[in-house]
């Protein structure tokens, strides 16, 4: 059973119908009692980082609860889109701190004249090294991006699968039992559908 | 490397999907659902959804439908017509839509609109451009209320105007050319691009990979397409189909 966690904001409907879709048990929850007991965690999320962060912490309980989950039970948990952004310790976004759950940072992308942001549509995101979440993807998968914003990990180790617009950027990370994917999996065809059945077997 | 959307257009009125000419005269296309099935195994890049029918008295977002639409749809979907607040929006994302398309409210309450954007980002939100060619001066200007009212303002002074709105995406509409087949305005779109820095969709006239193929060669974002998608033909029946990718 996955728990997407809703904290107020982002795109639920489509994570829970992707999850169907493929014969994957999903609820949405936002009460951290329920959370509390959960086996794996979605963390979506569309919109500002602060604005995410903010109604994460101010949820009682909900923040130490995440916290819990990630750091001393190790549950999977997989962000997507702000939702991995939110895994880094702050981003140039906003002003408040991230959960920091891996070492890493979210950045805006360069400003210049000729390059579009958002970073919106189909790109490929090429798998750097072995993992169980990107298992069975080919080396030019393509997924569905939108953000303008992205992640760097610290340590090279911690990205599973990188992407190029204008910059190379970290498209998917992951250390010890936390995952983060840039791209939309639950918009991403039969690759998202991978990715996302993927971290369900983990 | 991004790739360029090729993005199917598809317009609703009453529970059902149709295809105008010029904005005028729905043709009867078919269910929605069954129609978005066939997308999802096309795996096309991407869909828009608009309700023509919002302007019409007591026309409610017809969320029901959507819903059933959002259960469907794996790809990207995004949904203009008849939103005028920041609960509607808010519940088309919650339904599962990933974009909203805002037209006649970025004319009427521009603060509603940067409301929904600081609230949901400007990736979320694009803008629905509608323009008309006067013959008589020879310029192009924007029309509102589903390309009923003409607001009088240039088309290009209307779209830098949008970048102060923060909006995530421009979707254009050649009003003349929608459902006519007789190709993309290619030197209004190559305009516009040049002048704003958010990804912009090109519509209206698409008629055949021909056209694709010419928009694709410059520095487009997406373009959408309508008859091409639901027609086998021009002035022939009704076919869902997507022009591969690879071929175009």
């Amino acid at each position: 059973m996955i728990t997407i966690v809703n904290y107020g904001i982002g795109n639920l409907g489509s994570m829970l119908n992707m999850f169907r879709h493929i014969g994957v048990k999903a609820t949405i929850e936002s009460d951290p009692v329920i959370i509390q007991k959960a086996e794996k965690l979605v963390l979506p999320g569309v919109g500002s980082f602060d604005a995410a962060m903010n109604n994460i912490n101010s949820i009682a309980g909900l923040r130490d609860v995440l916290d819990y989950k990630a750091l001393a039970e190790r549950i999977p948990i997989l962000g997507v889109c702000l939702g991995m952004q939110l895994l880094t310790r702050f981003s140039e976004e906003g002003k408040e701190p991230g959960l920091g759950w891996i070492p890493s940072r979210t950045c805006r992308f360069p400003k210049h004249t000729n390059l579009k942001v958002p970073h919106m549509g189909w790109n490929v995101a090429l798998p750097n090294k072995p993992n169980l979440l990107t298992k069975q993807l080919s080396d030019n998968s393509r997924f569905y991006f939108v953000h303008s914003y992205y992640v760097k990990v610290d340590d090279p180790v911690h990205s599973i699968m990188r992407t190029h617009y204008d910059i190379d950027f970290d498209s998917a990370i992951e250390k010890d039992n936390i995952y983060g994917v840039q791209f939309h999996p639950e918009k991403s065809h039969k690759n998202g559908m991978q990715i996302l059945k993927n971290f369900s077997l983990i | 490397m991004l790739s360029k959307r090729i993005i199917p257009c598809l317009l609703l009125k009453d529970h059902r999907l149709v295809k105008t000419k010029k904005f005028k005269n729905p043709n009867y296309i078919g269910d929605p659902c069954n129609t978005i099935r066939i997308f999802n195994e096309l795996e096309v890049d991407e869909l828009i959804l608009l309700d023509i029918n919002s302007h019409s008295n007591n026309h409610e977002i017809n969320y029901s439908l959507l819903k059933d639409i959002a259960t469907e749809a794996f790809m990207p979907m995004s949904y203009g017509g008849g939103i005028r607040t920041l609960d509607q929006a808010r519940k088309i994302f919650e339904i599962g839509f990933e974009k909203i398309i805002l037209n006649s409210l970025i004319f009427s309450s521009p603060s509603t609109v940067k409301k929904i954007v600081d609230e949901f980002g400007s990736q979320a939100v694009a803008a629905s451009v509608d323009y008309k060619h006067n013959f008589f001066n020879k310029k192009n200007y924007v029309y509102i209320n589903s390309g009923k009212i003409n607001t009088g303002i240039l088309v290009l002074d209307y779209c830098k105007n949008l970048m102060n709105l923060e909006i995530g995406e421009i979707f254009l509409t050649s009003i003349n050319r929608e459902g006519t087949w007789s190709g993309f305005d290619i030197e209004t779109i190559e305009k516009i691009e040049k002048n704003v820095n958010v990804p912009l969709i090109a519509h209206g006239g698409c008629g055949s990979s021909e056209d694709i193929k010419t928009l694709l060669k410059l520095d487009i974002c997406s373009l959408g397409i309508g008859s091409l998608v639901v027609y086998s033909k021009k002035d022939k029946g009704v076919l869902i189909n997507m022009p591969n990718r690879f071929n175009v």
